[in-house]
C-alpha cells in the first residue's frame, strides 16, 4: 500500500465530522479554528482512515468499468481478497472472512487542513489464537503518514483478524 | 479550551451519548466520507444473501470515530497524542451508543504534562462494543 498524495481539505473534514456525528464547530468554521490553539481547522483523530479515498488500489471502492462484489441485479459479484487495512482503512473484507480487530494511532503533531500527506505501509506481526469456531489469524499493518516536509505526522497500526465467517 | 494538569485527578470520568438509534443513513454517510464502501456496511442484500449476516452493520471505524469525541470534547483534538481501540463486537442499525472516559494516570515527561485515559463504548443494554485508551497533552 502506498498513497502518494492525500491532501487534507476543509470540505472532506466537514463531511467526515458530520459522518461521525461530531458537531464541534472547529471542524466546520474556519473562524472558530482560527481562534483555537492550532489556528487552522484540525482533522478528527481517525481522519487518516479516509486516505482510502486517495489509494488508487483500495479494494473496498468500486472502480469505474470494473466488476464490484456488492449487489446489483444479483446479490453478488466477485469477492475481493482483502484484508486491506490499507490506508488505515477498515480491514473487513467481503464474505465475513476478515474483520477489523484493533486500530491505534500515534499523533506526532496535529493534522490540519492544508497538510498534504503521503503514506507508506508495512506488514507488522502475525499471530494466531484459538477461537470458538476455529483458528483466528491476526495480521498487523503499520502505516506512516508523512507531510509535505517528509516528517511523520501520524503512525497507524491496524490489526485485522481472519475468521471463518458468520455461518 | 485546553485542560490543565492541576485541574484533573486520577479517576475523573466523563460520559457522552454518541448516537441515539444509529441509522443506516449515517452508516452510508460514513462510507462516503471515509471511502470504505464495503457492501457489508450499506448493501442489505449482499450482507444477508452473500455474507450471511443478519443485515448490514457499522464500520468499526465509525464507532471509533464517534467514540473519539469523548476525548476531543474533553481535551481538544490538537492535544491528543495517542488514540487506540479494540473492536469488541459489531454495531448494528438501531443501536444507541454511550462512551465513557476515565483518567488512569497523570504524568510529566520532560516538563510536559499528559493524561492517560481509558475508554469504553457501550450500547443501550450496557454491552461493550469498543474499548480503548488515549493520551492527551495538558497545560501545567
Amino acid at each position: 500500500m502506498a498513497i502518494e498524495r492525500f491532501p487534507i481539505e476543509a470540505g472532506h473534514v466537514l463531511m467526515f465530522a458530520r459522518a461521525i456525528g461530531d458537531p464541534n464547530p472547529i471542524y466546520a468554521d474556519a473562524d472558530v479554528a482560527a481562534a483555537s490553539e492550532v489556528g487552522v481547522i484540525p482533522a478528527p483523530p481517525t481522519f487518516v482512515t479516509a486516505s482510502a479515498q486517495f489509494d488508487p488500489d483500495y479494494p473496498l471502492r468500486p472502480k469505474i468499468g470494473e466488476p464490484w462484489f456488492g449487489s446489483g441485479r444479483e446479490a453478488t459479484g466477485a469477492k475481493p481478497t482483502v484484508p486491506s487495512g490499507g490506508g488505515g482503512g477498515d480491514g473487513d473484507g467481503g464474505g465475513g472472512t476478515s474483520l477489523h480487530a484493533e486500530q491505534h494511532y500515534e499523533y506526532h503533531r496535529p493534522l490540519v487542513v492544508g497538510d498534504v500527506l503521503h503514506a507508506r505501509g508495512r506488514k507488522g506481526d502475525t499471530w494466531e489464537k484459538q477461537g470458538r469456531s476455529g483458528t483466528l489469524k491476526f495480521t498487523e499493518l503499520v502505516t506512516e503518514y508523512l507531510d509535505q516536509d517528509d516528517e511523520v505526522v501520524i503512525t497507524a497500526r491496524t490489526v485485522a483478524v481472519l475468521t471463518e465467517g458468520p455461518k | 479550551m485546553s485542560v490543565s494538569a492541576a485541574s484533573l485527578n486520577v479517576g475523573d470520568t466523563r460520559e457522552l451519548e454518541l448516537v441515539d438509534d444509529l441509522t443506516r443513513t449515517q452508516i452510508v454517510m460514513y462510507a462516503g466520507a471515509s471511502g470504505d464502501y464495503n457492501p457489508l456496511h450499506s448493501d442489505e442484500k449482499f450482507a444477508r444473501e452473500v455474507a450471511g449476516y443478519p443485515g448490514i452493520f457499522a464500520h468499526g471505524m465509525l464507532t471509533m470515530g464517534m467514540t473519539g469525541r469523548i476525548v476531543t470534547d474533553w481535551f481538544e483534538v490538537a492535544r491528543v497524542t495517542k488514540y487506540g481501540v479494540r473492536f469488541v463486537r459489531q454495531v448494528w442499525p438501531g443501536d444507541t451508543l454511550t462512551a465513557t472516559a476515565t483518567v488512569d494516570a497523570l504524568r510529566e515527561e520532560g516538563g510536559v504534562h499528559f493524561a492517560d485515559v481509558s475508554i469504553a463504548t457501550v450500547n443501550q443494554d450496557g454491552t461493550t462494543f469498543l474499548t480503548g485508551s488515549a493520551t492527551a497533552r495538558l497545560d501545567p
